[in-house]
């Protein structure tokens, strides 16, 4: 339990560019719930339209180097760049390697750069709400980028991306052809298209085919956009410059056309809509255990008793009161 | 490792989160990624920062990591020098508090030089790792209470 003059306080110093504050300000919202939810409408407060990239795609496709080729450029513009990579969870030990950082250390001492990586852990949507609240707090503090990395599976993931105000899809050659990329899922909802390793044979083949796809106006999410496919190679750092630009087009469209007010809209209605969940699990389970621990402890009847327990919860939380 | 290998179910808590690095011009990393494996397996989130890194930098991925303990690998000799630089760097970014240990090619005799700098554990060559889980768990508690 984390007291509410701590979170202030934590806010107040990162807000004064204290990274250490800041880095534990994330550890308290990773776990966000009803105690905590006040210090996220706060942050939201004091948003300051911060130009929110998802960047997805399958693992391997280099999206960290890319990112981390692409934050030299962003900061030479003069941006303050943070960035969320999401690494999975092993469903085995549950425990995770957090390997994106390390494709990134270069930037790891840059007062503009604030580097954060978490793992797909986390219940029903947990990982969701948490890189959402860490969305709104680096917004709050002035970070002009948020770039969140993710290996693009995995439905929360997906919904993850439906934050981001420009959606990034990396691919690279050798990685399928047309029909793959012609596939539902995230590569549906894609602004800009990426084919990283442009410097490997066969990447014209896959360009291609994303051009195929891209051109064919039914992908992508909005209405006059035409998502580009940018050709890459962040170990030759070729196509860097053409992708920032390409977010910076991205990000004057969503600004001309009225769009990213309502993506960030959209962005807090999930946002509302992931506490509400949270709130109500946090709460379920405290009932539920509140009924287990009433429990004789004898071997039979357990459907019965799982049956008493469930309607006495759900009886309960029609009567309960989220503070 | 245990033989029960069973899917584990989410939990909301955090995991422990350990930062695993190599300092300086370094290049042997395979004992790294076998102590980054293993405490993964062990069910902690570790954070890898790869091959010659300097001191800042890994000062700087721990304070933006929030990690709960960091564990340096040197196998080139200048571990009494990179202890003490770490630690100096750390609590002069106000993280002081995060418990260091170290591992790797480390002669007996520095084991208490290291300790004396401030390193809370050295795991030699050799050093079983349910030893190196059970101490790390047993510092991450300690620094809690």
């Amino acid at each position: 339990m984390v007291s509410r003059d701590y979170v202030l306080s934590l806010i107040e110093k990162a807000e004064k560019g204290d990274k250490r504050a800041l880095g534990r300000l994330l550890t308290v919202l990773e776990d966000v719930g009803s105690e905590t939810a006040w210090a996220l409408e706060y942050l939201a407060s004091r948003s300051r339209g911060a130009h929110v990239i998802g960047v997805t795609g399958i693992p391997g496709a280099g999206k960290s180097s890319l990112i981390s080729r692409a934050i030299s450029v962003l900061r030479r513009k003069g941006y303050r760049v943070a960035v969320i990579t999401i690494d999975p969870t092993s469903p085995l030990s549950s425990g995770a390697i957090l390997g994106d950082r390390l494709r990134m250390q270069e930037h790891a001492t840059d007062p503009g750069v604030f580097i954060r990586s978490v793992t797909t852990a986390g219940l029903l949507g947990g990982l969701s709400l948490s890189t959402l609240s860490m969305i709104e707090a680096f917004d709050a503090l002035g970070y002009d980028k948020v770039i969140v990395e993710t290996v693009g599976v995995g439905q929360s993931e997906t919904l993850i991306m439906n934050a981001a105000d420009t959606i990034v899809v990396v691919t690279m050659p050798g990685a399928g052809d047309d029909v793959q990329a012609l596939k539902a899922g995230v590569f549906e909802i894609g602004d800009i298209y990426v084919v990283n390793k442009s410097d490997k044979p066969e990447a014209s083949k896959t360009y291609e085919y994303m051009l195929f796809v891209a051109e064919k106006g039914d992908i992508g999410r909005s209405g006059s956009w035409k998502p580009p496919v940018i050709k890459t190679s962040s170990t030759l750092g070729m196509g860097i410059r053409e992708l920032v630009e390409a977010l910076e087009k991205h990000l004057e469209y969503l600004k001309g056309s009225g769009e990213k007010k309502l993506r960030l809209a959209s962005r807090r209605k999930l946002l509302v809509k992931l506490l509400a969940e949270k709130m109500v699990m946090d709460s379920l389970k405290t009932v539920t255990e509140a009924e287990l621990s009433k429990l004789q402890d004898d071997l039979e009847g357990f459907y019965e008793k799982a049956l008493r327990i469930a309607k006495a919860t759900g009886e309960k939380l029609v009567n309960l009161r989220i503070q | 490792m245990s033989t029960e290998r069973m899917l584990s179910p989410p939990t909301t808590r955090r995991k422990i989160k350990v930062l695993v690095a190599k300092i300086g011009l370094d290049g042997h990393d395979r004992g790294a990624k076998v102590i980054a494996r293993a405490l993964r397996d062990a069910g902690f989130e570790v954070v890898y920062t790869g091959l010659r890194q300097t001191v800042d930098q890994v000062v700087a991925a721990a304070i933006q990591e929030d990690v709960d303990i960091i564990g340096v690998n040197q196998h080139e000799g200048s571990h009494v020098y990179i202890a003490r630089k770490l630690l100096e760097k750390l609590r002069e970014h106000g993280a002081g508090d995060i418990p260091v240990v170290m591992g790797g090619s480390i002669p007996v005799v520095d084991v208490e030089v290291l300790k004396s700098v401030g390193v809370k554990e050295v795991f030699l060559p050799g050093t079983p790792i349910d030893e190196v889980v059970s101490k790390l768990l047993r510092l991450v508690e300690e620094r809690k209470s």
